[in-house]
Order: C-alpha cells, then sequence, then structure tokens
C-alpha cells in the first residue's frame, strides 16, 4: 500500500497536492470540486489589504462624486445601509468553505500596514483557517530603501504576527532576494512554520499599437518549476521549515521533483485553470503510477532525497549547473 | 417616555408616516418630490415593514398618469395605497384624481409644492399645482413646517380613512421639503393610536372581488349624472369636522394641537394676514413680534384648505379685524383675485350675511376690508420684512389690492414697498452662512453639522441650502440656524453671526459679506496665508471686513485636503474650522462629535474613508489662523463684472444680474413677457471653474480632430486660415500646416477657451498621437490654469476672430473634417465630461443652422435651457438653432407639431410662389421648386434664391406676397429634432414617441441614452440595463433593458441607430448624416456615460469602448433606404461580443455597488445580463444576415 500522506505546517495531508491560491476558492463549489478531485488542502485566494482600502475609497468616491451640487439631483446613487468591503465577506467565505470541507483550509493575506496584516491575520484564525500563508508581495521601487530594511520590517512582521495567531503559518517568498538562505531563515527564527517558494509576480506587457503598458496574466508552465526546486533543494536541511513548491506544478513529474527537492506540498493552480480541476485525480493517478514503477512505498521516503545536502554532486546546483549547460551546446 | 428628536427634511417626515401607512405605493420621479419616492423604495428594499407588520410594494410607473392609475386600481382593490408627487406631475394625475374622489376612495397623495411650467419652467416652489387640482374633490391640506409634513401626514392618513375623501397633503417644494430641521418623531404607537384598524378593513370591504362582485365607472347619462354627483355631499360636509376630530386626536397624544385654522397674533388684531404653506410661518412669528410689540396684528394659518370650512375659517378670525390679507403662493391670469382670497372673500360675505359672526362694527369699516396679494412664487424669498410690508399696507386708508410682495413690478404696478432692514431674527439664534462649490462638500459637511448639533445637543438646529443650477462648477450656498428655542424661520438668513467662504474665487465674483452681521466670525479657505490673504482681497471685501469689523480667519484647506488624501473634498476640514471658531460646541467636544459623525456616516463604507476623514480633522486646527486685519483698505483690486462690458445690453443688464446673484433685484420690465430669450449667451458667462485646463503640443498633433470631436463643452476648436492671420497673432499662438487636401497652403491652429472648459480630460482621453521618447506626453495634455489663464483668453478671443471654414468647400463626412466646423452649441453647465452633450454640438455643427429643436424636460432642457446663459448659439448670419422646451411626457409630439408647420408652410409657399412667376421671374421660381437640398451647397443655393424671392417681393403690394415673404424662409430644407432623454423616450414619452414615429414624418429623434433618469438623480428607467442599481431599483434592476431601437425597427419605414461616439466616432458621424438624409422619421439612440453611472467621467469614452465591446451596446444602423434598393436594411457595426460583460459593468458604481451588499444577487443578475447580450446579439445577427430581393444570392 502506497503512502501519499505528508505533513505540512503541522497539518497531516492524505498527499502532496495542495490547490494555491487562486479563484478556484472562490466558490464554495469549485473548492468542493477541488476536494472531491483529491487535492489535500486549499490555500484561499489572498485577502489584499489595499484592495479593501481601494476599494473603500473608490466606493465613497464614487457615491459622493456630484452630490449636494445641484437641486434636482442631491445625490445620484442609492446609499445602501451597509456594504460588504471590509474583510467581512472574506472572512465569511472563508468560513463557509472551511464548513463545507474536509481537508485542511489555509487563509492567504497581502497587507499594507502593520496594523492590517495583524488584525487581518488574526481575523483569519477566528474565521477558522487551519493555517496562514502570509503573501509578502512586495516590489520595492525606492531606491532609498535597501534590502536590509525591507527584510527587516518583513521579519518584523512576521514576529508581530506569530505573537498574535496561534495558527502555523507560512510566508510565501518572491525570488528577489539578494540572499535567499539567510533570509528564510531569519524568518524562520521571526516564527514562520513554512516557506511557500515562489510567488508568482505577473509582469505587465506593452501594447506597441497602443503605446501603453497592459496588465498580462500569463498562466504558468513546467519550465517554471526550475527556480523553485532549485531553491527548495538548496534550503532543504538547511532552514528549518516546511517547504512548499508552488510555481510551474502541473504534472506528476513535477509533482515528484518537488518533492525530492525537499518540499512537503507541491502547489498548483494554473494546471487546474487550464485544464480543469480534474487534473487532480489524473496528477495523484500519475504520481501513484510512478512511485508503484519505481518502488516507493511513501512520499516522506523522497522527501528531499535529491536536495543539495542529499545528491552526489551538490554543487549541481550551483555554479556546475551552469556550466553543463554551457558544454551541452 | 420622551419620543426621538430627528433632523431631517420636510420630505423624509412626510416619507416615513406615507410608508407606515401605505400597503401598495405607486411612484415616479419629479422634482422635489422625488425623494420621498425614494426613500420609501430605499426602506422597502432594506424590508422596513409598515405599521402592520408588512413590507410596503413600490412600484415605479412610467409616468405621474401611470402612477395615478396604479394608485386608482390599487385603491378599487381595497389597498392603502399612496404616491409623491409635484408640479406638472400632479397635474398628469388629475383625471384619475376626480375618479379617485368620485368614487369616494380614502387616500393620500404628498405634494411637494411646485410652480407649473407656463413662460418657463421652475423646480421651486409654490401652490400653482395644488390650486390646480382644487376643483378635483380632494381634500387639500397643508403643512407649514418640516414638523407639520409629519403630523399633518398622519392626521391625512388618518382622516381620509373616515371622511372617504381623498387627500392631498402638501408642503412647500424647496422650503419644506428640503429643509433639515429637528423635529419630534412620532413613535409607531402614536401612529397607532391614530389608525382605526376597522376604518382600514372598511376600505378593504369595499374592494372589488369577484367574491362580491359590484361594479363601479359605469358611463351614466344626464338622467342621473347630476343627481349621481350631488350624492358626495354629506362626505365632504362631514369632512372638516373629521379633520379637527383626528387634529384633536393628534394634539391629545403629541402635545401639538392643529386646527383647520391656526390664529396666531393679537387677541385683539385689527389687520390679519391668511395663507398657508411656509410662509404662514413666517407671517405668524411676524405677527407675533409685532404683536409684543403692541401692534395689533394676526396671521390665520390656513391649514384644510379644501373642504373650505366657511364657519371654522370665521370662528378663527378675531371679531377686531378691520382688514384681511390674503396671500397667495400662485398666480391665476385672468381670475377676479387668487383662490384662496376669493374662498376667503366668500366665507366673509357669506358669514356676514348670515350674521353668523359678530364681527366689531367700526364707525369707519363695519365690515372687514379684503385685499388680496401674491407672494413667494418659485420659492421666492418670504422674509418678516415683506409681512411687515403687508401688514403696514393694511394700515393704509386705501390699501391695494391684487397687490404683489417681494419683486418691483414697475409694468402693472402691482408691487408693495417695504423696508428689507426688517428683521426679528431672535437674538440667541446662532446664524451661520457658507458658500461653496458643489464638488468640494460644503453641503454634505453642513448638513452633518446640523445632525450633530440637532441629535447631539439640546439645541434645535435648521438648514436650507440654495443650487445654482449649473451641473459643474456649481455654487451652493448653506443657510445653518442654531438656537435653543424651535426654529419657525423659513427664510433665508440676512444677517449671520458666521460666514464661510470656501472657495477664495468667489470674492472675486460675488459679494459674500452681505450676509455677515456686525462683530461676525469671517472664515475663508484661501491659499494666502494670515500675512499675506489682506492684500489678495478685493477693495469691496477689506471694506466690508473693516466696516463690520468681523473677525477673519484663514485655512488653506486644499493643501490640508491634498496632504490628508481627501483630494478636492475639503468638507470634513472646514466642518472642523467652523466648529473651533464659531463657539455653537466647546472645541473639545465638537471635535469628538464630527468624529463621531464620521464614524457613522461613513463607516458602512469601510474604515480607510473613516481613517482619512479623522486625519483631515487631525490636520485641520493646525492649519487655521486668525487674521490681524489691518485698519485701512490697501486693495486696489475690484471685484470682476459679472459679464464683460462688450456684450449685448441685455445680457449686461439682465443676464449679468442673475450671474452676480442679483436676479431677485430684477424689475418685472426686465423680463420678456412670454418667456422669449436670446440664444448664445453662455459665451458671456465666464465660469473658470477648472484648476486644469488642456494645452495643444502642436508638434505632435496630427490634426484628427478627435479631441474636438469629443469635447463635451465645445472648449477646443480648430480652424484653418491663411498665413495672413500670423501677423497680428497674440504672444505664444501657434500654427502648424494644415494637413487637408482641400486647404493646401493654410495653416492650422486648435485652441482651447480657458475659462470655459470644466477640466473633465476628455479631449486628453481621445487623443492618439504620443510622443515617441515620452509615450505619456500627448498632442494635447492638462495643465494648471490659473498661470496661463489671461494668455489663453487673448489667443482664445482671437481664434474666435478668424472666419470660420468655408462648409461647401469639404465634405463633412470624415470625424476630421466635422471637426472645423463650428459648433453651435457651446459652454453648457452640463456634468464635467458629460456623455449627451458631444452628441448635440456634432447635430450643432452639422446642422445647426437649419434645426429647429423640441427638447424633452430633463437634463438636455436644464443645461440647454435654464437661465441665466444657454448654450445654444449662433453663427456670424446670425443662423443657428431654434429651440424650446414643452413637457416632459409630450416631446414628441411637440417637435411633430413643429414638423407640421414647417411642412405645411412650406407647401403654403409652394403654392403661393407661382403665382407670382410673373413678377419674380419663372427662372427662380421653378429653380425654387425644384432645389436640390441634398447637399449644404444646395442649401446655401437655395438661401440665396429665397432671399432673392423676398428681395422681388419686396415691392408687391399684395396680401399673398406678403404672406408668401412670411413663409418663404420654410422653401430652404429645415429639420425637426426632437431630443430627449431615456426617462422621456423609453417612459413618459414613449406612447408619443411611437406615434410620432409611426407617422412617417420627417422627424429625427435623438434619444441621449444615460440609461436613467439622470436630471432628477438617478431613478431607474426602462432603459437601464438589468444588474444596475439605480434609484428606484436599489436592489440592482431585475428585468432587462427595453430594445426600443428593435421595436423602431419593426415600423420597417424609420431609420433606427444605435451609436457610441467613444467606440466609434465615425459610426455616429455617419448616423447622423444618415438620419438627417432619410426622408422619414429617424431615431438614433445615443450611449451616454453619465455621472450616475458612478466613476470618473474622463473614463467615459473607454467605458463606451467596453460597452461595444461587451456586446451591451451593439451599434448598428437601419436604413430603410436600403430595403428600397433591395438590400437588408440593417447594418451591424461592431463586432461579436468579445470581453465578458464584468469587464465593462464592474467599473462603474451603479453595477458594482450591489456586489458590496448583495454578492450573491449581483452574480445572479449579472449572469443573466450576459445572457441577454448573448440572445440579443443572435436576434440581431440573424436580422442583418436575412435576405433580401435585390441582393445577390449567397449560394
Amino acid at each position: 500500500m502506497l503512502d501519499l500522506t505528508t505533513t505540512y505546517l503541522g497539518l497531516k495531508l492524505k498527499n502532496p497536492l495542495v490547490a494555491s491560491a487562486s479563484p478556484l476558492s472562490k466558490k464554495v463549489e469549485s473548492a468542493r470540486q477541488l476536494e472531491d478531485a483529491g487535492v489535500s488542502a486549499i490555500v484561499m485566494y489572498s485577502l489584499f489589504e489595499e484592495q479593501i482600502i481601494q476599494e473603500s475609497l473608490k466606493l465613497h468616491r464614487d457615491l459622493t462624486r456630484g452630490t449636494e451640487s445641484y437641486a434636482e439631483a442631491i445625490s445620484y446613487l442609492p446609499d445602501y445601509g451597509t456594504y460588504s468591503i471590509g474583510p467581512e465577506s472574506y472572512l465569511e467565505h472563508l468560513n463557509k468553505i472551511k464548513s463545507a470541507m474536509n481537508i485542511p483550509i489555509i487563509g492567504s493575506l497581502n497587507g499594507v500596514s502593520t496594523g492590517g496584516w495583524v488584525e487581518y491575520a488574526r481575523k483569519i484564525e477566528q474565521a477558522g483557517a487551519d493555517a496562514l500563508e502570509l503573501n509578502l508581495y512586495f516590489l520595492a521601487t525606492d531606491p532609498e530603501l535597501s534590502s536590509a530594511e525591507l527584510e527587516a520590517s518583513h521579519i518584523s512582521l512576521v514576529k508581530d504576527i506569530r505573537q498574535q495567531v496561534s495558527i502555523p503559518i507560512a510566508v510565501k517568498l518572491s525570488p528577489f532576494y539578494s540572499s535567499l538562505p539567510h533570509f528564510a531563515r531569519q524568518l524562520v527564527n521571526a516564527g514562520a512554520n513554512g516557506l511557500v517558494l515562489f510567488n508568482r509576480f505577473y509582469q505587465p506587457d506593452f501594447d506597441l499599437d497602443e503605446l501603453e503598458v497592459v496588465p498580462n496574466l500569463v498562466l504558468s508552465n513546467s519550465n517554471e518549476l526550475r527556480l523553485p526546486l532549485r531553491w527548495i533543494a538548496i534550503l532543504y536541511g538547511r532552514v528549518q521549515a516546511d517547504f512548499a513548491l508552488t510555481s510551474g506544478v502541473h504534472t506528476a513529474s513535477d509533482v515528484i521533483k518537488a518533492m525530492m527537492a525537499g518540499a512537503r506540498v507541491a502547489m498548483v493552480a494554473s494546471e487546474f485553470l487550464q485544464r480543469g480541476i480534474g487534473r487532480a485525480s489524473e496528477i495523484l493517478a500519475d504520481v501513484q503510477h510512478w512511485m508503484e514503477e519505481h518502488e516507493y512505498a511513501s512520499i516522506q521516503q523522497m522527501q528531499g532525497s535529491m536536495s543539495q545536502q542529499a545528491v552526489a554532486e551538490p554543487a549541481a546546483f550551483e555554479r556546475a549547473n551552469y556550466m553543463r549547460a554551457l558544454s551541452s551546446y | 417616555m420622551a419620543r426621538q428628536m430627528v433632523t431631517l427634511d420636510g420630505n423624509e417626515a412626510t416619507a416615513y408616516i406615507a410608508h407606515k401607512l401605505s400597503e401598495v405605493i405607486a411612484i415616479y420621479p419629479i422634482t422635489p418630490s422625488s425623494t420621498m419616492g425614494e426613500l420609501a423604495d430605499e426602506w422597502s428594499a432594506q424590508g422596513v415593514k409598515n405599521l402592520w407588520g408588512t413590507v410596503p410594494l413600490v412600484i415605479e410607473m412610467q409616468s405621474e398618469g401611470g402612477a395615478a392609475g396604479s394608485v386608482h386600481g390599487a385603491l378599487q382593490t381595497g389597498s392603502l395605497t399612496t404616491t409623491f408627487t409635484a408640479s406638472q406631475g400632479l397635474l398628469l394625475m388629475i383625471p384619475n384624481m376626480f375618479k379617485i374622489a368620485g368614487e369616494l376612495t380614502p387616500t393620500v397623495f404628498h405634494v411637494s409644492a411646485r410652480s407649473l411650467a407656463a413662460q418657463g419652467l421652475s423646480i421651486f416652489g409654490d401652490h400653482s399645482d395644488v390650486m390646480a387640482a382644487r376643483s378635483t374633490g380632494w381634500a387639500l391640506l397643508a403643512s407649514n413646517s418640516v414638523q407639520e409634513a409629519q403630523d399633518m401626514a398622519l392626521i391625512a392618513h388618518a382622516a381620509t380613512l373616515e371622511a372617504r375623501v381623498p387627500f392631498v397633503h402638501f408642503f412647500d417644494g424647496f422650503r419644506t421639503s428640503h429643509e433639515v430641521n429637528k423635529i419630534e418623531r412620532v413613535s409607531d404607537e402614536d401612529i397607532r393610536a391614530m389608525i382605526d384598524d376597522n376604518l382600514v378593513r372598511a376600505h378593504r370591504q369595499r374592494g372589488l372581488t369577484p367574491d362580491r362582485p359590484v361594479i363601479r365607472g359605469t358611463a351614466q347619462n344626464p338622467d342621473v349624472y347630476f343627481q349621481a354627483r350631488e350624492t358626495v355631499n354629506p362626505f365632504y360636509k362631514a369632512c372638516p369636522d373629521i379633520v379637527q376630530k383626528y387634529m384633536d386626536r393628534f394634539g391629545e397624544i403629541s402635545g401639538r394641537q392643529y386646527h383647520l385654522f391656526d390664529y396666531v397674533g393679537a387677541p385683539d388684531a385689527e389687520r390679519v394676514i391668511v395663507l398657508m404653506g411656509s410662509g404662514a410661518e413666517t407671517a405668524a412669528e411676524t405677527a407675533l413680534y409685532l404683536a409684543e410689540k403692541g401692534e395689533k396684528v394676526g396671521v390665520v394659518k390656513v391649514h384644510l384648505y379644501r373642504p373650505f370650512s366657511v364657519s371654522h375659517f370665521l370662528q378663527a378670525l378675531p371679531a377686531t379685524v378691520r382688514t384681511l390679507a390674503v396671500l397667495d403662493r400662485t398666480k391665476e391670469p385672468g381670475a377676479a383675485g387668487e383662490p384662496l382670497y376669493q374662498d376667503v372673500v366668500t366665507a366673509i360675505n357669506e358669514g356676514l350675511a348670515e350674521g353668523s359672526v359678530p364681527y366689531t362694527q367700526f364707525a369707519d369699516r363695519p365690515y372687514p376690508r379684503i385685499i388680496g396679494g401674491r407672494y413667494g412664487l418659485s420659492s421666492k424669498e418670504f422674509t418678516p420684512a415683506m409681512v411687515k410690508g403687508v401688514f403696514d399696507e393694511l394700515l393704509k386708508a386705501e390699501p391695494k389690492n391684487h397687490f404683489t410682495i417681494g419683486i418691483i413690478d414697475d409694468v402693472s404696478h402691482t408691487s408693495l414697498d417695504y423696508d428689507p432692514s426688517f428683521h426679528i431674527e431672535a437674538p440667541e439664534t446662532v446664524r451661520c452662512v457658507f458658500w461653496g462649490l458643489g464638488a468640494d462638500g460644503t453641503v454634505g459637511a453642513n448638513k452633518n453639522s446640523i445632525k450633530i448639533i440637532g441629535e447631539e445637543t439640546d439645541n434645535y438646529a435648521q438648514g436650507y441650502f440654495v443650487y445654482d443650477s449649473k451641473k459643474s462648477g456649481s455654487v451652493t450656498i448653506s443657510f445653518l440656524r442654531f438656537g435653543p428655542k424651535h426654529i419657525r424661520a423659513p427664510y433665508l438668513i440676512g444677517q449671520a453671526n458666521f460666514v464661510a467662504c470656501h472657495q477664495f474665487s468667489f470674492l472675486e465674483r460675488y459679494d459674500v459679506l452681505k450676509y455677515a452681521m456686525p462683530g461676525a466670525v469671517f472664515l475663508l479657505n484661501s491659499t494666502y496665508g494670515p500675512d499675506e490673504v489682506w492684500d489678495h482681497l478685493s477693495r469691496e471685501t477689506q471694506e466690508s471686513i473693516l466696516s463690520k469689523q468681523l473677525k477673519f480667519y484663514v485655512i488653506d484647506a486644499y493643501e490640508v485636503a491634498q496632504k490628508t488624501g481627501m483630494g478636492g473634498r475639503i468638507n470634513t476640514i472646514m466642518q472642523t474650522c467652523f466648529f473651533a471658531i464659531s463657539g455653537v460646541l466647546p472645541r473639545e467636544q465638537a471635535i469628538e462629535e464630527i468624529k463621531k459623525a464620521i464614524k457613522k456616516t461613513y463607516g458602512k463604507r469601510g474604515e480607510a474613508v473613516v481613517r482619512q476623514n479623522f486625519e483631515a480633522v487631525d490636520s485641520t486646527l493646525a492649519n487655521l489662523y486668525e487674521v490681524k486685519v489691518p485698519g485701512q483698505i490697501t486693495s486696489n483690486l475690484t471685484r470682476r463684472a459679472a459679464v464683460p462690458a462688450e456684450a449685448p445690453e441685455f445680457v449686461r443688464q439682465v443676464l449679468g444680474a442673475m450671474i452676480a446673484g442679483e436676479g431677485d433685484s430684477l424689475p418685472v420690465s426686465a423680463l420678456p413677457a412670454d418667456g422669449t430669450f436670446p440664444t448664445a449667451t453662455t459665451r458671456w458667462e465666464k465660469r473658470n471653474i477648472t484648476l486644469e485646463i488642456p494645452v495643444w503640443e502642436s508638434d505632435l498633433c496630427i490634426q484628427c480632430g478627435k479631441c474636438v470631436f469629443v469635447c463635451p463643452h465645445a472648449v477646443i476648436r480648430e480652424k484653418v486660415y491663411p498665413a495672413e492671420y500670423l501677423a497680428s497673432a497674440p504672444e505664444g499662438w501657434e500654427a502648424v500646416e494644415a494637413r487637408w487636401k482641400e486647404f493646401p497652403n493654410l495653416k492650422y491652429t486648435l485652441a482651447v477657451a480657458p475659462e470655459d472648459c470644466t477640466g473633465c480630460g476628455l479631449c486628453v482621453e481621445a487623443c492618439p498621437a504620443k510622443d515617441k521618447s515620452q509615450v505619456g506626453r500627448k498632442a494635447i495634455n492638462m495643465a494648471p490654469q490659473p498661470p496661463i489663464r489671461e494668455r489663453e483668453a487673448v489667443k482664445w478671443d482671437y481664434f474666435l476672430s478668424i472666419p470660420e471654414v468655408d462648409r461647401t468647400q469639404f465634405s463633412v463626412r470624415s470625424v476630421k473634417n466635422s471637426s472645423l466646423l463650428e459648433p453651435l452649441f457651446e459652454f453648457s453647465g452640463a456634468c464635467a465630461g458629460c456623455g449627451e452633450t458631444p452628441y448635440l454640438k456634432l447635430l450643432s455643427q452639422l446642422f445647426g443652422d437649419r434645426i429647429v429643436i423640441a427638447n424633452a424636460t430633463g437634463c438636455s432642457s436644464i443645461y440647454g435651457g435654464n437661465l441665466p446663459t444657454t448654450p445654444w448659439a449662433k453663427n456670424k448670419e446670425g443662423r443657428g438653432p431654434a429651440w424650446s422646451n414643452s413637457l416632459f411626457e409630450d416631446n414628441a409630439e411637440f417637435g411633430l407639431g413643429m414638423r407640421l408647420t414647417l411642412d405645411k408652410q412650406s407647401e403654403f409657399a409652394r403654392e403661393l410662389l407661382p403665382k407670382f412667376a410673373s413678377i419674380v421671374g419663372e427662372q427662380l421660381v421653378e429653380d425654387i421648386l425644384k432645389a436640390d437640398q441634398s447637399s449644404e451647397e444646395g442649401i446655401l443655393a437655395q438661401r440665396k434664391r429665397v432671399a432673392e424671392l423676398k428681395q422681388r417681393l419686396q415691392s408687391v403690394d399684395n396680401e399673398e406676397a406678403r404672406h408668401l415673404v412670411s413663409i418663404a424662409d420654410n422653401l430652404v430644407r429645415k429639420s425637426v429634432w426632437i431630443i430627449g432623454g431615456d426617462g422621456w423616450a423609453y417612459d413618459i414619452g414613449y406612447g408619443g414617441l411611437d406615434h410620432v414615429l409611426a407617422s412617417g414624418r420627417n422627424v429625427k429623434v435623438l434619444v441621449l441614452d444615460t440609461e436613467v433618469y439622470s436630471n432628477t438623480g438617478g431613478q431607474a428607467s426602462k432603459a437601464t440595463p438589468r444588474a444596475a442599481v439605480a434609484r428606484f431599483a436599489a436592489n440592482g434592476k431585475s428585468m432587462p433593458k427595453k430594445d426600443l431601437g428593435m421595436i423602431a425597427m419593426a415600423y420597417g419605414y424609420v431609420y433606427v441607430a444605435r451609436i457610441a461616439m467613444g467606440a466609434s466616432d465615425q459610426q455616429t458621424l455617419n448616423a447622423f448624416l444618415e438620419a438627417d438624409a432619410y426622408d422619414g422619421p429617424a431615431l438614433i439612440i445615443a450611449y451616454s456615460h453619465c455621472i450616475n453611472h458612478g466613476y470618473d467621467l474622463r473614463k467615459g469614452l473607454e467605458q463606451q469602448k467596453l460597452a461595444v465591446a461587451s456586446g451591451v451596446w451593439p451599434l448598428y444602423r437601419f436604413n430603410p433606404d436600403l430595403a428600397a434598393q433591395g438590400k437588408n436594411p440593417l447594418v451591424i457595426d461592431s463586432k461579436a461580443p468579445s470581453v465578458p460583460i464584468e469587464q465593462y459593468a464592474y467599473n462603474e458604481t451603479r453595477y458594482r455597488m450591489l456586489l458590496h451588499s448583495n454578492e450573491q444577487r449581483a452574480e445572479m443578475l449579472i449572469k443573466q445580463a450576459q445572457q441577454d447580450v448573448e440572445r440579443r446579439w443572435k436576434l440581431y445577427q440573424q436580422m442583418a444576415s436575412m435576405h433580401y430581393d435585390g441582393e445577390a444570392d449567397a449560394s
């Protein structure tokens, strides 16, 4: 009997396939389909504090625009008693999903202010999340802001949140840190139980006809697996955290690679969005098939088996990797 | 238990009772009553229940006539039913009102009484509408204040059930409907105690049901109709006593005792004024003031005007009365006197004849002398000074009858003189006046202050707000009173303790400090600090500050707003300043209360809004400074003239006074007797309402004309002209080579009217030309106005002096070319970025010198025809659109009538013309009769021929010749354009529109479709799309938008186009040209983005693109001429829907807000809306692909 179980953030999961933050968690129906298809946990779509602030200010601006200016139209839109603009609707939804399902639900948060991060983290915990993923989406554009300052603020933030919530915390990182292992270790010391590698930044595009900068949402492909794969392999054993690999997981091979690099779970979104939620059961079946074929008994057996510390040639993850690529041409 | 004290306006006070006591409410928007319907709809949407524990069913109808019909039906089947209306809306209900009364049906219509449109429309208050309904057999019950609006509403609902006489409960539009006052709210128990459920059940029992069938509404013949009409007399006889009974019961419950006629004043008064409405409060307060000083004066306040109880009236009058003045807030031209006056004369005569009232018999006057007068029409101020003027008149041996008070009538000399400096304000009342800009939030902040003081302290509070008639850059003046006693002062403040000016520029244009009393506090929002501001004030302002010894404070509110993220909203900042320096409340308490109010008001919109406002409050006080006023006038600046000296005399003398806010001082003789005004007057009103204007970058410009095309205010224009004009061009003038093959060797300049621009930015959005090295720089960009205003104004004037392009020298069939045409619609007061006006401007460019416009009431009639200045203009030949507004509901018919005149007179002219062939020449006659007028050249040639004809006929001494001269201009082709919004076309005017289109007559209809009743604040129409939130559709509209175009296409012979300028300017242009060319009825439905949609209108063009791309607004043209050629008449001009509807809809708050309030419903409706789009697209596609006889067989 194959053992697909794994643990992530202290949560016992039936397999390593986790649905990462995506629109699929916006509906109870699709979340339930994910569970039915076999995923072992769901990371909720992110609660964006900045979005709440902007939405709130926009609504206020739009409801106020032109009012009290003209005798026949003192205002232009009916004003409801209440609006669900704060985190309430997110929290209610999280609670609803949690109640509707048996697998663990991991809340996801992107804050702006320290107060916002901490307050919303607490509320996500209260709403029933089994764990919390902190989505540190921050694009540093200010030349006056040093990387040390930025890292220090993030570490301080994790400490603050750690003090306020008791559920496990994972930090979702971008790949753009100059010394990722050092920063990762500090995050763990600050209280992070897990690290999620990596956040995908949507890169804007240029519209050459209109000469405008336009958003361009491109879903991932398996090639993107390499970057988190490499870094998890490097960090595994050096930083005492549960790793989750996200970005580029589309097939059973990708899941197995993630495990071998040292991830506890492999997170999937693009594949489900592109090819349907049913892909979860196919991937899991393929994983089992591969394990059977290659006589693996458990997932845990393979976790970290190809991490930098475990392989014969650790340098393969560093410069040698580059050299080999060059020599192949 | 003490009852709740609330601060609210008369509309809300009334609607509260109406909603409590109704089961069915049929509504239709009309100012100033719309708020009542809106509140009823919102309360029902929120599940608020009536007295009997069920939520009233609220339905919007297509017109007031429709509302009255539905009310009639609901009443006939036994529901407690009500409606709200005003003005012409009440008139549309009159046919049903006769029926409802004839059938002895209990109901109450709540009317915020408003002027009737006569020589001009007015949205303001008087009793013309109610008086027009006085023969319907309805009881007319007047409320004189906000408190009474609630109380009388309840008394009316209670009394009608017993009396079985239907009631109009009315109060003064705006003065009461919009006045905010602190009142005692009646509790549910109070209401319960007033309503007899047995009477409710009796009403139900009379309802029609097949279980107890009866028939009503029979047709009666001469044998019985008369007698049957007399059957109701006992009910009318009993009605006054029933009303008094409920007034007494109400008095016991609430402590406020009312009578049918309430007398106030000296018990031995010899001079008495009789009146009703808010003016009665003013008159009563004045009478009390004078009586205290020993004058024998009094006032009879009329509450129950119909049925008029002679006995109650006579009992109310003091026996000592010698002279009576009866004041009517209405005008009945040609009558022996106004209605109330006539009733009073009749009552006293009857009383005297019957000896039922023992008047004191004075030796010189054995019975009272009665005079009648008019006051307060269209919310004209009615002040204690005017009341005193009337009392003074009554002292005269021969007082003037049929007088007017409050105006200067130098034509018929009806007006009474009075001393305007007479005041009765109580010294303990704090009086404050705030000048604000609509967009700065001043009125909202003041309403908040009233709530704070009214509801958080023991003080009473009153607020009234005056707005100008512009929809962009409007000036607001708020009048607030606070005091320990109930405030009964329904008139503006003349002597304020506190004056605030929230916009520095107002001091350049208005006498802001005319309201300040000596020693008052003056607060100014100024970019100049306390040490420098003095030198930037005009002499007049300095003089006022010094002579009145004002305490002067300044704050740079915009800087504080900028720093705290408030943008242009300085409301919270100025409110904080007010509380800090007015002394109305202790400063700390005031700050705390402001923050509480912020939390209460904005908390539901999210914490971020609250935080932002808190920051603004906290940052304010450190930036508030008292100015050390120098002891003398130092300024050389003087206030700017309202209009320039070179303006025509009428503009200077009459319109200029209105612009300056001095219109009240204009005498009767200054105004046209028949409502006819000159056009092209907005050009004289330089409003300077924006801080940013577009600036042309000539090196980048590709001369596409798109910025000109989309400009809603015609402030961006272009010309091609000979180089010789460069020689005398002013400094900074820019010109490039014109890029037109038709105009070789000419120069091109794009100009901006700096003082007329509203700063909407649509031009910048439309500009396709970008700097290749810096794509953020376009060929037109916004730049701060103040530093370049003078220079650009000089350039603009020079630009106007350059001749217009010769229209016959090029084709107008491209956007680029059409933008060269002179606009004859300019500088309207429409919203900045208005989506309607670009279409009107285009219309004026293409056909402006030969069109007559019938304009339905609505936004376009307000920015198109609201005084003081109007935007429809003239070209240098003096030609331009002739414009008129009839009503809301009849615009299509009104336009058809215009067409009939043109057709008839043209026909008559053609009949007469051959008779003069021998005199004017056979060739000329033939040329005129056979003229091809399908082009600009053809029309111009015909104009010349007609001018020649008239010249040759001048010498003919013959009646027929004179007739021909008088109508010969109609031999030149003219178009009738019928213009209005969707409220008119889809709803109230639809029946007429349908008939007019069906007539086949050559009329052109332009529907400016904003998908709501824009002018009255965004009520849903049948054009409102599914899933959008609007007033009267507070939970999102459930039903899809009516497909007006499809209905019109069904006739087969109506040209129909659906256009959206932002999505395809060329298709828009094509549609206008084809519609005008088509010899038959044409209908253009134009997507018009609107402030009601809830987003920054700068993005309006982008939203139009998305509306089309999502399939929400498919573009098409249906041209019956093609069918005549054997081709499919329908051409779809847009591509298949390519983006989901959410991508379009959720950019707009009207859709998005439902997501925040009821996400599930929002999702359901948007899904259905998507299905609507897909279904309609398929249908159009099938129609457009139908095979017509003349087309080649596709197979």
